[in-house]
C-alpha cells in the first residue's frame, strides 16, 4: 500500500522548467531521502507536494496521496479547499530554518494549538492536554518548558523540536524535511535526527527527507534519490545505491563529499622559531544591558583565557559549537575589536593588548596586512556595486609606501590567478559570479597583501559538496605553494580533519582540549570531544553501521 | 548609462511611478517657465479685472485685486519648490552625515545624537517655524530654515538605521581586516548603498515640504507678499469662498496634486530600486 507516488511531475515557472518528470514513491513508516545541491529541485518537489508552488507556475503528471485508509488521491487535481484540510492534517512539514518558521509574537502552545483548534475543532483545554502530551513527546517537558515561552526564548535545537510537534500534532501519514537539520549543531543534529526516527517508527508515517547531506541521508533513509537540476538522476535502497553507482552525477557527488585535499608535509619547526601567530591568556568581555541605570553592568564573557600559537606553514583548526565565542576569538585576534586581558602577538610583534595605546595602535597597519580573513558567506563578502578587482585590492590600502595604479592591477591579475580565476574576471560585478566563485575572490583579498596567516571563518559552509572540495583543494595547494599558515574556523568536523595538523576544541568560550589533529579525532581526552565525533556522521561509518560490517562504495566501471 | 535604459523601461510599466513623473514634471516646467514668462504680471494689480471666473483671458480667472490666478500659481510653484528643496537639502546635508556617525561610531556619540534627533522631532515643522520667526522675524528663508530642521533627524534616522544593517556585512569587515578608517569605509560602503533609500526619502520629504510650506504660508509665516505662495491664496481665498470659489480651489488643487505627485514618484522610485520587489514582480 504506497503511501506517496509521484509520477512524471513536471513543472515550470513561466516557462522556465524547473522539474523535470520526478518519480518517486513512499511506503509508511520508510524514509525517502531526496539528495542534490542547491537549485537542483529538492524544495520544489517538497512544495509541489503541498500545492504551495510559486505563482505563474504549471504542473503536469501526479501526485497520488493515500491519508490513512481512504483512497489514492491526485493532489495535482485537488481544489484549493480540499488541500487547506490536507495540509497540516495529512501531510505535515518540518522546515529548515527554526528561527524563522515560528511567529515571534506567539506562545509556543498557542503556535502549537492553532492546527489541532482548525482541524479537529477542540476546545482550548482539549488542546492544551494534547499538546502537554506532544511536548513530553518530543523531549520538551512541560514543567521545564511552559507553554508560554516565546520562540526567542528557546534554542535553535528546541524550536525545531516546537516544529517537529507542531507537524505531528494531527497525526498525518506523511511527514516532509526539509533540511530540517541543517542550521543546527552536530550534537543537536544527532538528537533531533533521532527523535524523527523514532517518531517514524511509531506513527507508521512516512517522512520525505530533503538534505544536501548524503552522511544525513544515508543515516536515515530507507530509499534514497539523487536530484540534479529538476530531474531524479538514480534512486535505490539505501545500500544498493551506495553499494552500486550508476550516474556519472551520483559518484562526483560522493567523491566530493568524501573529499580529502592532498595532504601537506609540514616542514618540521625549529625550538627557537617565532610563532606567525601567538595568543596568551586572551579574554573578551561583552558588557550585557543594563539592568537598571544605577546597577553596574554585568559582563558577558566571551573568549575566557585562550593561549595557543600557530607556526609558520602550519593549519590549525578551531571547532566548537554556534556560540561558543569562535568568531569573537577571529574578530579578537583580528584587532577589529579591544580585549580586555592577555596579549595577541603577530610575528613576535604585539598586535592586540589591553596595554595598546592609542598611538601604538594607528603604527599597526603594517602589521595587519600579515592576517587577513575569509568568511563563510559568499554572497555577502563584497560590496554589490564594487567592481570585483576593486575590492580584491583592498587590503592593498595597507601597504606603505602606497602602491601604484599599474602594480595594483599586476598583483590583483596575480591573486586572481592563484585562485584559479582569469584576469578579467577583476572587471565583473559580484553578482556575476557563483557561489564557489565568490569564495574564491574572497580568497584572492586575502591573498593580496601576502599575508603570512589567513584566518578563515566557515569557509565552505554555505557551498555546496562538489564545490566545498574544490575551495579545500585550494587551500591547501595555496599552502604548500606559499607557505601561508591558516586559522581554520568550523563546526563541521570532518573539513577540520580533511585540512588541518593541530585542532583546537573550543567550548562556551574556553578551549577545553587541544592537539594534534589525527591524535584527538583517534583519542579524544575530553568528553565533550568524544560527543562532538559521536554526534557527527560521516557517510563512511553510517554506511558501515547500516550494512554491519565495514562498507566499501563500489564505483562499477561504466 | 547602460543601468539607467533598463531601468526607464520598468519604470515606464509601474503606473504609480509614470503618473508621479508626469505630474512632477509639469510642475517643474510651470516653475521654470515662471523666470520668463506668465501669462500675466502677477504683481501688477488691475482693479478692472478683478474677481474674474476662469475663461479664456485669465485660464483660472483673477483674485480681488485682478490678478491672474493661473500666473500665481506659476511663481508660487517657483517659491514652493525652492523652499522644500533646499529644506531636503539642510535636511539630508546635516541628518546623512549624523546618522552615518551615529551608526559608525555607536555608543554614548549614538545616544547623544539619536536623543537630541528625537528632541528636535518632537516640535512639528510648523511650531518649530513660530519659533524661528518670532526670533528672526517671518519670510521665506526662515521657513526654509525651521523646515529644514524638521527635516533633520528624519534622514538622520533612516541613515542610521541602513547604515546600522550594513556595518555587520562581511565586506564591511573586510574593509575593516584591510585597515580603513570608520569614515573612509562609510564613504566608499555605507553611503553608496544606502542612497537608493535617501532618493527615495528625499522625494517623500520634498513633498512634506512643499506641505509645510502652504501651511507656513497660510498662517502667515512663510512667504511674504507680493511675493505669491500657494498657502497664503488659500489664506486669502477663504472670506471670498461663497462668491469665487475657484480661488481656493486651484491653489488647494495645485498643493494636493504636487503632494501626490512627489509621493506617487517617491513610492515608485522605492519599488524600482530596491531590488527585492523588482524581483517579486
Amino acid at each position: 500500500m504506497t503511501l506517496l507516488k509521484i509520477q512524471n511531475l513536471s513543472l515550470s515557472i513561466r516557462d522556465t522548467p524547473i522539474l523535470d518528470k520526478v518519480c518517486l514513491s513512499l511506503e509508511p513508516g520508510k524514509v525517502l531521502g531526496l539528495v542534490g545541491e542547491s537549485g537542483s529541485g529538492k524544495s520544489m518537489t517538497a512544495l509541489a507536494i503541498m500545492q504551495l508552488m510559486p505563482k505563474f507556475s504549471q504542473t503536469s503528471g501526479s501526485i497520488q496521496f493515500r491519508n490513512g485508509s481512504l483512497e489514492a488521491k491526485d493532489l495535482l487535481q485537488l481544489s484549493e479547499k480540499k488541500m487547506c484540510a490536507l495540509r497540516g492534517r495529512g501531510i505535515g512539514m518540518i522546515f529548515q530554518e527554526p528561527m524563522t518558521a515560528l511567529n515571534p509574537l506567539k506562545t509556543i502552545g498557542n503556535q502549537m494549538m492553532e492546527g489541532l483548534r482548525l482541524h479537529l475543532r477542540l476546545s482550548r483545554s482539549e488542546a492544551e492536554t494534547r499538546i502537554i502530551r506532544l511536548m513530553d513527546r518530543v523531549g520538551l517537558p512541560v514543567n521545564k518548558i511552559p507553554l508560554g515561552r516565546y520562540p526567542h526564548e528557546l534554542s535553535g535545537g528546541q524550536r525545531q523540536r516546537i516544529i517537529i510537534a507542531i507537524a505531528i500534532a494531527l497525526k498525518p501519514s506523511l511527514l516532509i524535511a526539509d533540511e530540517p537539520t541543517t542550521a543546527l549543531d552536530v550534537t543537536t543534529q544527532a538528537q533531533i535526527l533521532d527523535l524523527l526516527q523514532e517518531l517514524v517508527a511509531e506513527t507508521q508515517a512516512g517522512l520525505l527527507l530533503i538534505s544536501h547531506d548524503l552522511a544525513v541521508v544515508a543515516d536515515m533513509a530507507d530509499h534514497i534519490a539523487i536530484m540534479k537540476s529538476g530531474a531524479i538522476v538514480e534512486q535505490d535502497e539505501t545500500l544498493n545505491l551506495f553499494g552500486n553507482l550508476k550516474h556519472p552525477y551520483s559518484r562526483a557527488l560522493l567523491k566530493a563529499s568524501t573529499h580529502v585535499p592532498p595532504k601537506v608535509t609540514t616542514r618540521r619547526k625549529t625550538s627557537t622559531e617565532t610563532p606567525v601567530l601567538s595568543v596568551r591568556a586572551l579574554s573578551r568581555d561583552y558588557p550585557l544591558s543594563r539592568q537598571f541605570p544605577y546597577i553596574r553592568r554585568r559582563l558577558f564573557r566571551a573568549n575566557d583565557g585562550i593561549a595557543f600559537d600557530i607556526y609558520k606553514g602550519e593549519s590549525v583548526g578551531l571547532v566548537g559549537e554556534s556560540g561558543c565565542g569562535k568568531s569573537t576569538l577571529a574578530r579578537a585576534i583580528l584587532a577589529l575589536e579591544p580585549i580586555q586581558e592577555g596579549i595577541v602577538r603577530l610575528n613576535g610583534q604585539l598586535f592586540n593588548s589591553p596595554q595598546l595605546s592609542k598611538q601604538q595602535k594607528n603604527g599597526l597597519a603594517d602589521l595587519k596586512k600579515h592576517v587577513q580573513v575569509v568568511f563563510q558567506d559568499p554572497f555577502g563578502s563584497f560590496n554589490p556595486r564594487h567592481m570585483v578587482g576593486r575590492s580584491i585590492a583592498e587590503p592593498l590600502h595597507l601597504t606603505r609606501p602606497a602602491v601604484s595604479q599599474t602594480e595594483q592591477n599586476e598583483r590583483v591579475k596575480c591573486a586572481l590567478h592563484d585562485v584559479r580565476l582569469s584576469a578579467e574576471d577583476a572587471q565583473k560585478y559580484p553578482h556575476e559570479f557563483s557561489g564557489g566563485q565568490r569564495q574564491r575572490l574572497a580568497i584572492a583579498r586575502a591573498l593580496i597583501s601576502r599575508p603570512s596567516l589567513i584566518i578563515a571563518d566557515e569557509p565552505v559552509s554555505a557551498l555546496d559538496v562538489s564545490v566545498r572540495a574544490q575551495i579545500l583543494d585550494l587551500f591547501s595547494e595555496l599552502r604548500s605553494s606559499l607557505g601561508i599558515s591558516y586559522l581554520f574556523i568550523s563546526h563541521d568536523l570532518h573539513v577540520v580533519r580533511a585540512v588541518t595538523d593541530r585542532v583546537l576544541i573550543m567550548k562556551n568560550g574556553k578551549i577545553i582540549e587541544t592537539g594534534n589533529t589525527v591524535d584527538v579525532f583517534t583519542d579524544p581526552q575530553m568528553a565533550y570531544t568524544r560527543q562532538l565525533l559521536s554526534a557527527s556522521l560521516s557517510l563512511e561509518t553510517v554506511l558501515d553501521k547500516k550494512s554491519g560490517s565495514t562498507f566499501l562504495p563500489t564505483l562499477s566501471p561504466l | 548609462m547602460s543601468r539607467l535604459i533598463p531601468f526607464l523601461k520598468t519604470g515606464l510599466r509601474n503606473t504609480g511611478f509614470l503618473f508621479g513623473a508626469v505630474i512632477v514634471l509639469v510642475i517643474l516646467v510651470m516653475a521654470l517657465l515662471s523666470f520668463v514668462w506668465t501669462p500675466h504680471d502677477v504683481t501688477n494689480l488691475d482693479i478692472g479685472n478683478k474677481l474674474k471666473r476662469p475663461g479664456l483671458e485669465f485660464w483660472f480667472g483673477t483674485d480681488h485685486f485682478g490678478r491672474d490666478v493661473f500666473s500665481m500659481i506659476m511663481t508660487g510653484a517657483r517659491n514652493s519648490i525652492a523652499v522644500a528643496c533646499v529644506s531636503v537639502i539642510i535636511g539630508m546635508g546635516i541628518g546623512v552625515p549624523l546618522g552615518a556617525m551615529a551608526a559608525a561610531r555607536g555608543g554614548w556619540l549614538d545616544d547623544f545624537i539619536m536623543r537630541n534627533n528625537d528632541f528636535i522631532f518632537a516640535f512639528p515643522a510648523i511650531l518649530s517655524a513660530i519659533m524661528i520667526t518670532a526670533l528672526l522675524g517671518p519670510g521665506a528663508i526662515n521657513a526654509i530654515i525651521a523646515i529644514g530642521i524638521f527635516n533633520i533627524p528624519v534622514f538622520a534616522r533612516v541613515t542610521r538605521g541602513a547604515a546600522l544593517s550594513l556595518w555587520t556585512r562581511e565586506y564591511i569587515m573586510a574593509a575593516q581586516v584591510a585597515g580603513k578608517t570608520v569614515s573612509r569605509i562609510t564613504v566608499e560602503h555605507i553611503l553608496p548603498n544606502i542612497i537608493n533609500l535617501l532618493i527615495v526619502q528625499g522625494t517623500i520629504q520634498f513633498s512634506l515640504g512643499i506641505l509645510a510650506e502652504a501651511g507656513l504660508s497660510y498662517v502667515g509665516l512663510g512667504t511674504q507678499p507680493p511675493m505669491p505662495s500657494w498657502g497664503r491664496m488659500l489664506n486669502e481665498a477663504q472670506t471670498m469662498m461663497a462668491f469665487a470659489p475657484h480661488l481656493a480651489i486651484v491653489p488647494g488643487l495645485a498643493i494636493i496634486l504636487s503632494v501626490l505627485g512627489l509621493n506617487l514618484l517617491g513610492d515608485g522610485l522605492r519599488d524600482l530600486l530596491d531590488p527585492r520587489l523588482r524581483r517579486a514582480r
